[in-house]
């Protein structure tokens, strides 16, 4: 891939963002070219899905780690700016109490609890949502990839982790607003929610953001730690018999995958106006699988797009005909895993570019070369006796 | 009528009632015990009630529930018959108390209601639980004898030792025998010697009951009997405790065997064949909506079979979920063997065509699947309570897992499945046609889930959403149990089962299940091929 096209991205991405800002701002309610709030909000939210597909991409198509929780660390990002705007409202809520947030009181807790402090600063608040994505990723990572869990197991204790996230926040105990989470924001560093040139403005951020974003992701990708990465990814064995030590390359990819999307979901509160547990679903995480699919795995602007692509789909067909949503969604995957294993970039972009893309979907190192003893080892062939 | 106008008698009754009243005869109290009631004293009454209950007469039931409703009526001035009626408001006529013929209606101004108050309504309720000791059903007695001993008194223990010798069903007399060692322990001046046999015989019962009727014994006892009690008591705690843990692992063992039971076909499907279903739950979700659908069809044209529709239901949803299965077998999955992670990406979304087919045909709200007669219910064993649902449940599962196993091991297509998931070119070199067998295999575990459903159809909510709630669930067990061993994948269930009804009193149901999900997460970090890992050759590539 050429320079042209790392510069593309981020230059499409922040440009449409601000011309959508400007025409927003500047023009009349009246005007034909006028761009409402509704339309900046759900960009915004877009923006935020793409940087979560761009954290599924960097370990999916890069370390071949097909993540099932990442929408966890998406999540937890979330819960921090929540928290931080939940303090924001001070003495604004129900109860008129500067010092507890509204549920804290509703269940009747006399003090903020430990884990709280510090986050009525936004400096704060945004160090978190990179940290505490961060170290779970890291905790967790460090285990799993230490004793080698990969591939499907990998997959399914990433489900079971964001599963338990999800029933441990939908308890009130744990202080972060139970079932109903936290929601009613006022503002944000002094700015009111409801003001289109804050809206606008956070909108523009995220583009910042997800542009920086793809570019790290790019720069990351591309250095001779990225060229190690998708070696492990392609033949993890033989990788580690030339020397190298996959787990620590996976576990920092993995880390710092975690904080973007921890970042992401730290722009998103702020947009939607509310978190709540639901953010874990494991139908969450597996959906921003599908963005990355549709877009192309492995290639990091095909996760955008596809992020993109698939959320505008969403919004159309929930507000057109609200049934069709699921079964467009269910066909996609099938169609996209069977009929277009390299998604929309991996696809195009290569009879366009002609360039050799991340060999995703395909039998790949080991495989490609035994393909036998692979495709045997893939379909359990290790199975001696099934009873 | 004109007969009884009274005033003009009123003499003559107050003559007689000078002469005659209250004292009534020892003599007629012994022949007629019905006589106590015509006396306007409360005292008198009760003593009545508790002869009448004694006496065990035949009319001594329906008199006494006259008076309890206030339907029994005597003469306003006492004549020498001593008259009793009952006023049958249910049926309009009076009878004859004593002999329950039916009289003309006596003069309203001559009678008087024979009032009770709470005392006398004490003594009917008493009295009635004493005459149940000699109702015909012994379920009717058994429960009068548990009354008696839940609420002991001295009064009462004539009445039992009459019951005793009389009685003949020996569960009946051994709650008879508790009762009078109950009424014996709160009787004054009973002998030590008794005292101790009636604390062993109370003690031996076991329950909290009898735990609570001896710890109000301690005081005031000789120090023997005292000892005795405590030991009992202390006999008692022990025996509680086992059966509350007997109870956590009965209660494990049937959320393990649902757990199993949705676990099976995910081991066949996902365990001998590797394939990462994730429309496993809505196969499981079809098995369910083919009960529903099963006994709809059921209650429209054979509504006198609606009994064993369900078990109708069950070869109905095997074949369902199982021709589902080999359907997408091969029109989806054949495709993308050797790919693990994109076909669960693949059936991901084919699950959520199938909820959201079944929304389309049936409605998002949940259907309403029959438990028939035969499977509700519950019985005691011990100090566990076992609902019959549960116990079916539970046999069924193991039922289901024997039977999968058997075709695993017995049958020309589960010796074909192992050849082929063993070596497959070897397998196809002797004529096995491959294909054909990854397509029944994947039926086969589809058909299982099917038959999981039939039987979450009634301890679950049927919804479109109903397979969701187990895919996780599944999962673990599979993984935890080890991939491609049914054993394990039996083992994982119900240890998973147990060990989360275990925790739940410690740390609630929620958190419980969250322990048990990172509890898995660090399991399979140490053992990333599960409880019975598969030994093999091939490499972790």
């Amino acid at each position: 891939m050429t320079r042209i096209s790392l510069l593309l991205t981020p230059v499409i991405i922040v440009g449409v963002a601000i011309i959508l800002a400007i025409l927003n701002l500047s023009t009349p309610p009246t005007s034909a070219l006028h761009v409402s709030d509704f339309v900046i909000g759900l960009a915004g939210k877009y923006l935020c899905y793409a940087m979560l597909a761009l954290a599924v991409d960097l370990v999916w198509g890069f370390a071949g780690i097909l993540t099932l929780g990442h929408a966890a660390f998406f999540a937890l990002g979330g819960y921090c700016m929540g928290m931080y705007l939940t303090r924001e409202i001070g003495a604004r809520g129900v109860y008129a109490n500067a010092d507890l947030p509204d549920f804290m009181i509703f269940i009747g807790w006399k003090q903020l609890p430990w884990y709280w402090h510090g986050f009525s600063h936004l400096p704060f608040a945004i160090l978190m949502a990179l940290i505490v994505p961060g170290v779970l990723a890291a905790v967790f990572g460090f285990a799993a990839f230490r004793s080698r869990v990969g591939g499907v197991y990998l997959s399914i204790i990433t489900q079971a982790l964001t599963y338990a996230l999800l029933l441990a926040f939908f308890r009130n105990d744990m202080g972060f607003g139970g079932n109903n989470g936290m929601t009613d924001f006022k503002d944000i560093g002094g700015f009111p929610l409801d003001r289109s040139s804050t809206t606008t403005t956070l909108m523009v951020l995220s583009a910042i953001f997800t542009a920086l974003s793809f570019l790290f992701a790019r720069w990351l990708v591309r250095s001779r730690y990225g060229k190690v990465l998708v070696a492990v990814r392609d033949a993890e064995s033989r990788t580690r018999f030339l020397g190298y030590r996959p787990e620590y390359y996976k576990l920092v990819l993995w880390t710092l995958s975690a904080m973007i999307a921890g970042i992401g979901g730290a722009l998103y509160v702020p947009q939607v106006g509310i978190i709540n547990p639901g953010e874990f679903a494991p139908a969450n995480s597996i959906e921003a699988v599908i963005w990355v699919a549709v877009g192309g795995r492995g290639t990091l602007s095909g996760a955008i797009l596809g992020a993109v692509l698939v959320n505008f789909g969403k919004t159309v067909l929930t507000g057109v005909m609200p049934g069709a949503w699921l079964y467009a969604l269910g066909g996609l995957f099938i169609l996209v895993t069977l009929f277009l294993p390299r998604g929309i970039m991996g696809t195009f972009a290569k009879r366009i570019v002609g360039a050799a893309l991340p060999n995703a979907g395909q039998p790949q190192g080991l495989a490609a070369i035994d393909t036998e003893a692979a495709d045997l080892h893939e379909a359990g062939a290790d199975v001696e006796t099934p009873a | 009528m004109t007969r009884y106008f009274p005033w003009r008698r009123a003499f003559a009754a107050l003559l007689i009632a000078m002469l005659a009243w209250a004292p009534l005869t020892r003599a007629e109290a012994q022949t007629d015990p019905y006589a106590g009631l015509i006396v306007p004293n409360f005292d008198t009454i009760v003593t009545a009630v508790e002869t009448i209950a004694l006496s065990g007469d035949a009319r001594a039931k329906p008199v006494l529930t006259a008076l309890g409703n206030n339907e029994l009526y005597t003469w306003k001035y006492p004549r020498p018959d001593h008259g009793l009626f009952i006023h049958d408001l249910d049926a309009g006529h009076w009878l004859n108390a004593r002999t329950g013929a039916v009289i003309p209606t006596p003069p309203f101004m001559a009678v008087r209601k024979v009032v009770a108050n709470d005392m006398v309504t004490g003594a009917i309720q008493t009295a009635m639980g004493v005459l149940d000791l000699s109702s015909p059903v012994v379920a009717t007695r058994r429960k009068a004898a548990e009354a008696i001993f839940e609420s002991p008194a001295a009064n009462t223990l004539p009445i039992v030792q009459h019951a005793l010798s009389t009685e003949k069903n020996p569960s009946v007399i051994a709650t008879l025998q508790q009762a009078q060692a109950a009424d014996e322990l709160f009787t004054p001046g009973t002998g030590v010697e008794t005292k101790l046999a009636a604390v062993k015989t109370v003690g031996a019962r076991g329950d909290m009951v009898s735990r609570n009727m001896l710890a109000s014994l301690s005081s005031g006892q000789d120090k023997t009997v005292a000892a005795a009690a405590a030991a009992a008591i202390a006999h008692i705690d022990f025996s509680l405790k086992l059966w509350s843990w007997l109870e956590t692992v009965y209660y494990g063992l049937s959320l393990g065997s649902v757990l199993l039971l949705a676990a099976a076909g995910l081991a066949i499907t996902f365990g001998v064949m590797g394939v990462i279903n994730m429309a496993h739950g809505e196969m499981v979700m079809i098995g369910a909506y083919t009960t529903f659908c099963v006994q709809g069809f059921f209650r429209a044209y054979l509504p006198d079979f609606s009994g064993i529709s369900l078990i109708v239901a069950i070869p109905v949803a095997f074949a369902v979920a199982g021709a589902i299965g080999i359907v997408i077998e091969r029109s989806m999955i054949r495709f993308l063997y050797g790919r693990p992670l994109e076909t669960l990406l693949a059936t991901w979304g084919l699950s959520l065509v199938l909820q959201q087919a079944i929304r389309s045909l049936f409605g998002a709200e949940n259907q309403n699947v029959i438990t028939p007669g035969w499977m509700s219910g519950y019985f005691t064993l011990g100090g566990l309570t076992i609902t019959l649902n549960r116990l079916c449940i539970i046999i069924f599962a193991f039922a289901v897992v024997g039977g999968l196993m058997a075709v695993m091991r017995y049958t020309p297509l589960g010796l074909r499945m192992r050849a082929v998931t063993q070596n497959r070119r070897m397998a196809a070199s002797m004529g096995i046609r491959t294909p054909w067998i990854d397509a029944m295999t994947f039926g086969l575990g589809s058909g299982i889930a099917g038959v999981a459903g039939v039987a979450l159809s009634q301890i679950d909510n049927v919804s479109p959403n109903l397979g969701q709630n187990y895919i996780i669930d599944s999962f673990m067990v599979v993984v935890f149990g080890g991939v491609g061993n049914l054993w394990g994948t039996v083992l994982a269930a119900l240890t998973l089962g147990i060990v989360n009804k275990g925790l739940e009193p410690v740390a609630g149901a929620v958190l419980g299940k969250i322990v048990v999900l990172v509890l898995i997460i660090i399991f399979i970090q140490r053992r990333p091929r599960g409880l019975f890992p598969v030994k093999g050759r091939a490499v972790e590539a």
